[in-house]
């Protein structure tokens, strides 16, 4: 039953084939047993989970319907959990426990949803890979020597191995997409301001996003209707109605207009991958869409404008971790610049450190007009090329990474690192929503498709991509370790 | 030759909102250290700024009653710099999108003359916290209840030409924020901060290279360290050396500016747009209805003063140099109906009153309706002016009522000609060496001879009629 999609449990649930606790009970026990090698998790919350299960069995007993009640699912380790440990992937909040909990959270528990604990992730979100948190890399579950994508590495590497039907996930360059790419699983962005940023830990104010991680596009569609709507916590969040994401999945995709970028199959592109996606594409349309050509002019842009507008941010977010009311603090500080230099040097680790450097020199007087205003200008840019492409497509389709995970250690160079993301930053930069959902498999591995849709198109991306699901079943195979896992615990 | 002083302001005003710029929390002062700092104030991780719509409204109303152009989109910046008492490592501030633009401010010298200054521009921060370094042995502690309480930063722009105007231009300024009610102003809580920008240069020559001087906390101490200022420059430059532009700070104890630690001054503070906070955008609507809202602003009082009530301009001018003063005197002045009689009253003896009981005019013991009551009995010659002080003085002391001290201490002015009479009579009998002297044309004496008579009524007697009186039988 693990590998059972969230509307699959949910249908499950309501029947009475399970209960919550049976559920839960289950994937603490594959936590248990898979997590000592994946290493997806960095806190599992056993006890508070059975008893959220247990009380959301009662809650059904007594007339309960709503279609999360009971479903468990792990969080990022992004979002502030009250009086449970939220480290971010740093040993600077190794020992931190919110008094709060972030609004996603909130509003998940809300929705009857069970916590299992908190997820691996790269430090402070930066990474592509999920090698940089202090808590460890973490394995993909379709070969545990390679990564599973970062940021938001170890809530992808839970869904695709089962240890949770659904996660959350965050994403400010490719964090949700990119992983869910690595671990064959469907990984969604929304516009910017439409879920709460409160009580998510900022990595970079102005591209942060909160989504989700689950099997399928109408998992996500039911994650989404918890999550999204304006919260008055967040001056950054929209107050637009929420459309009914379920209700839409199911607009066939006839008539559909799907945006190709040319500049997405340039050189870089691995040949496997391309193949795998113009596949994809042919079955959209097959069903019925045209596919037209685009150019997004200044998409060669988006990777050097993102790292200074997001380390920018970075610098100054950061910058409340100096050891004086919370978090980790240097031994012995000899005096305040001691306590700065000693805490932050010790709490951070090195890509961190770098972005903020980066950061900090991208604002600094003197280079401020040459690297901040003119990367904002090309962000307004890059925006625009989006604005223009919607005006004669539905959906923009393509590759979301270049190629399928790739072994641990096998970056060391930052900038190749950063080049992971080229497909996906220009996204974070316009503020669009975008998903990915499996496409295919390069020697054993998966690969994604993204699908971005204009803004607050969240219920049009969720359909586009559940439609693609209706053709295809790439979001139906799993990991090995998954599949034996369920034959071992059937 | 003569050396010309070019001085700015730069004034941070707290704003009296109830709760903080960004946070709920409460601004009241004087709260346990720490006890009103929320997750925001700590600056937790996730936490995100919400700005106080009233602070907003605050900085409307000040730009409007400056007649300044209000930033219709205006825009948050993070001003980054490390301190133990700035929780996020940033203050959240303005820079190149302030929401009061270009405005301007007339102030009143002591010659009587009245000077335009320029304000360049007012922005919305928030404050720090407090770090406290005596009380704790080895360590230091920190007070985040201050941090993120609203501060209006009101810029002038350089031109007041000596310490006298700037205390001028800071008076008029805090009467301006006290008349709008977004501030109470008061210096000596830090609720008005000042910074001063000094250079000196001959007059119609380039401007010189300025100091600024920080953290001067009272009006005197503005003057004070500005004149300090002044002359050292003038000593550094007619020595033959160079200002350097610095930041200094002002000693109150030995009275003198004395440059910060390099390590102080020396901050790139890396501004940027502050990306957790929208734009402002204010519309043509909330500004009209603001500045339907706003009160009469001292100079439109003063101006209304002088020609309602016919007073002098320095009248009418200290009597609306505070909101509260102009309000009592109002009411003084309508209850009894002699405004000049009540701009008197309230000017001379109830000034010196609350000057010397060191007290706020909204404490002054003295009701506005007793005063006006006061007045009253004078006008009706119940009692005569004299005696009146006397009253006032029980009405210093906690009585309230007028009429009632009047009758129980038989203070009521004697009017009778017959009593008049009689005291006049006695006084001729008892002094007549002196009535000899007036008969002889020494009219100095007569002063005396009413002095006498008024003391054998205990002050009752009206003595323009015991003047009258001894006059006609002295002649007779």
């Amino acid at each position: 039953m693990l590998n059972l999609t969230v509307t699959e449990l949910s249908a499950e649930l309501a029947h009475g084939a399970i209960s919550s606790v049976e559920l839960t009970r289950a994937c603490l026990e594959r936590i248990n047993r898979l997590n000592p090698a994946l290493n997806a998790f960095i806190t599992i919350s056993e006890e508070s989970a059975l008893a959220q299960a247990a009380a959301a069995d009662r809650a059904r007993a007594e007339g309960d319907e709503r279609p999360l009640l009971g479903i468990p699912l792990a969080h990022k380790d992004i979002f502030c959990t009250r009086d449970t440990h939220t480290t971010c992937g740093s040993r600077i909040l190794q020992d931190f426990l919110p008094p709060y909990d972030a609004t996603v959270v909130e509003k998940l528990r809300q929705a009857g949803t069970v916590m299992l604990g908190k997820t691996n992730m790269d430090e402070f979100a930066m990474g592509s890979s999920n090698e940089t948190s202090y808590f460890g890399a973490v394995g993909n579950p379709y070969d545990q020597g390679r990564v599973p994508g970062g940021s938001s590495g170890g809530s992808a590497a839970a869904v695709a191995a089962g240890l949770s039907p659904m996660a959350t996930g965050t994403d400010t360059g490719g964090s949700i997409r990119q992983p869910a790419s690595f671990c064959g699983i469907t990984g969604f962005k929304p516009s910017y301001g439409r879920v709460s940023r409160w009580g998510m830990i900022a990595f970079a104010s102005s591209l942060d996003q909160a989504g989700t991680l689950t099997r399928s596009a109408a998992d996500a569609a039911l994650m989404m209707q918890a999550m999204a709507g304006l919260d008055p916590r967040d001056s950054t969040s929209v107050d637009r109605p929420v459309e009914d994401y379920a209700c839409e999945l199911g607009i066939p995709v006839k008539g559909l207009r799907v945006g190709v970028p040319r500049p997405h199959f340039a050189a870089g592109l691995n040949p496997a991958v391309e193949r795998g996606i113009r596949a994809a594409l042919a079955e959209l349309e097959q069903a019925g869409a045209s596919l037209i050509d685009i150019d997004l002019p200044n998409n060669h842009l988006s990777v050097p404008a993102y790292y200074v507008v997001a380390p920018a941010e970075a610098s100054a977010n950061l910058s409340r971790y100096d050891g004086v009311r919370y978090g980790y603090r240097c031994e012995n500080p000899a005096d305040l610049e001691d306590l700065y230099t000693r805490t932050r040097s010790e709490g951070f680790g090195d890509e961190v450190k770098r972005r903020i450097l980066v950061g900090t020199y991208a604002l600094s007087a003197g280079y401020y007009d040459a690297y901040y205003r003119k990367a904002q200008r090309v962000r307004r840019l890059i925006r625009q090329d989006f604005i223009d492409a919607f005006r004669q497509v539905d959906v923009i389709a393509g590759p979301t990474s270049p190629h399928v995970a790739f072994p641990h250690g096998a970056k060391a160079d930052p900038v190749e690192m950063y080049l992971e993301d080229i497909f996906t930053i220009a996204v974070n930069l316009a503020g669009l929503p975008g998903i990915s959902v499996p496409a295919g498999f390069e020697n054993g591995l998966p690969f994604g498709l993204q699908i971005v849709g204009p803004d607050f198109g969240e219920a049009r991306v969720l359909n586009v991509a559940h439609q693609f699901q209706q053709l295809t079943d790439w979001h139906r195979r799993l990991p090995e370790t998954a599949a034996q896992a369920e034959t071992g615990e059937s | 030759m003569e050396w010309e002083a070019v001085i700015g302001l730069e004034v941070h005003v707290q704003l009296s909102t109830r709760s903080k710029l960004f946070s709920g929390t409460s601004t009241a002062f004087g709260a346990e250290p720490n006890t009103q700092a929320n997750i925001y104030d700590l600056a937790m991780p996730g936490t995100l700024p919400v700005l106080n719509g009233e602070a907003l409204r605050m900085a409307v109303r000040f730009g409007l009653a400056i007649d300044a152009e209000i930033g219709r989109h205006s825009i948050f910046d993070r001003k980054n710099y490390f301190y133990p008492d700035l929780p996020k490592g940033y203050q959240t501030s303005q820079l190149d999108y302030p929401i009061v633009g270009r405005g301007s401010i007339v102030i009143n010298l002591e010659d009587g003359t009245e000077k335009r200054i320029g304000v360049t521009r007012a922005h919305m921060e928030e404050d720090a916290g407090k770090s406290l370094h005596e009380e704790f042995a080895d360590a230091s502690g920190i007070d985040l209840n201050r941090a993120g309480t609203p501060l209006l930063e009101i810029v002038s722009d350089p031109d007041l030409r000596s310490a006298k105007e700037a205390v001028a231009y800071l008076k008029k300024l805090h009467s301006i924020v006290r008349y709008l009610d977004i501030s109470d102003g008061d210096m000596s809580q830090g609720s008005m901060r000042c910074d001063a920008n000094v250079s000196i240069r001959r007059p119609g020559a380039e401007l010189g290279t300025r100091t600024e001087i920080k953290n001067v906390n009272s009006f005197r101490f503005v003057e004070k360290a500005i004149n300090f200022e002044i002359r050292r420059q003038q000593d550094v430059l007619e020595d033959g050396g160079n200002i350097v532009q610095e930041t200094r700070l002002y000693d109150s104890v030995r009275d003198e500016t004395r440059p910060m630690r390099g390590k102080e001054v020396a901050n790139d503070y890396r501004y940027f747009p502050e990306p957790d906070l929208l734009p402002v955008e204010i519309g043509e609507d909330l500004i009209e209805r603001i500045r339907s809202e706003l009160p009469e602003l001292p100079d439109a009082r003063k101006r209304r003063f002088a020609a309602e009530y016919d007073l002098s301009a320095y009248d009418a001018g200290v009597l609306t140099a505070s909101r509260e003063m102009a309000d009592y005197f109002e009411q003084v002045a309508q209850g009894c109906g002699d405004a000049k009689l009540a701009a008197n009253w309230v000017s001379v003896e109830l000034q010196a009153l609350l000057n010397r009981e060191n007290l706020d005019i909204a404490d002054s013991p003295v009701s506005a309706g007793a005063l006006a009551d006061l007045i009253l009995r004078i006008r009706d010659k119940t009692i005569s002016g004299k005696i009146a002080k006397t009253v006032f003085e029980q009405l210093a002391a906690g009585s309230r009522d007028v009429d009632g001290i009047i009758e129980r201490q038989g203070l009521r002015q004697v009017t009778d000609e017959g009593e008049i009479e009689k005291l006049v009579d006695r006084v001729i009998d008892e002094n007549a060496a002196q009535a000899q002297q007036f008969r002889d044309g020494k009219q100095q004496v007569l002063g005396y001879l009413v002095g006498q008579a008024m003391k054998l009524s205990r002050g009752k007697a009206n003595p323009a009629r015991v003047n009258e009186l001894l006059r006609d039988k002295l002649r007779s």
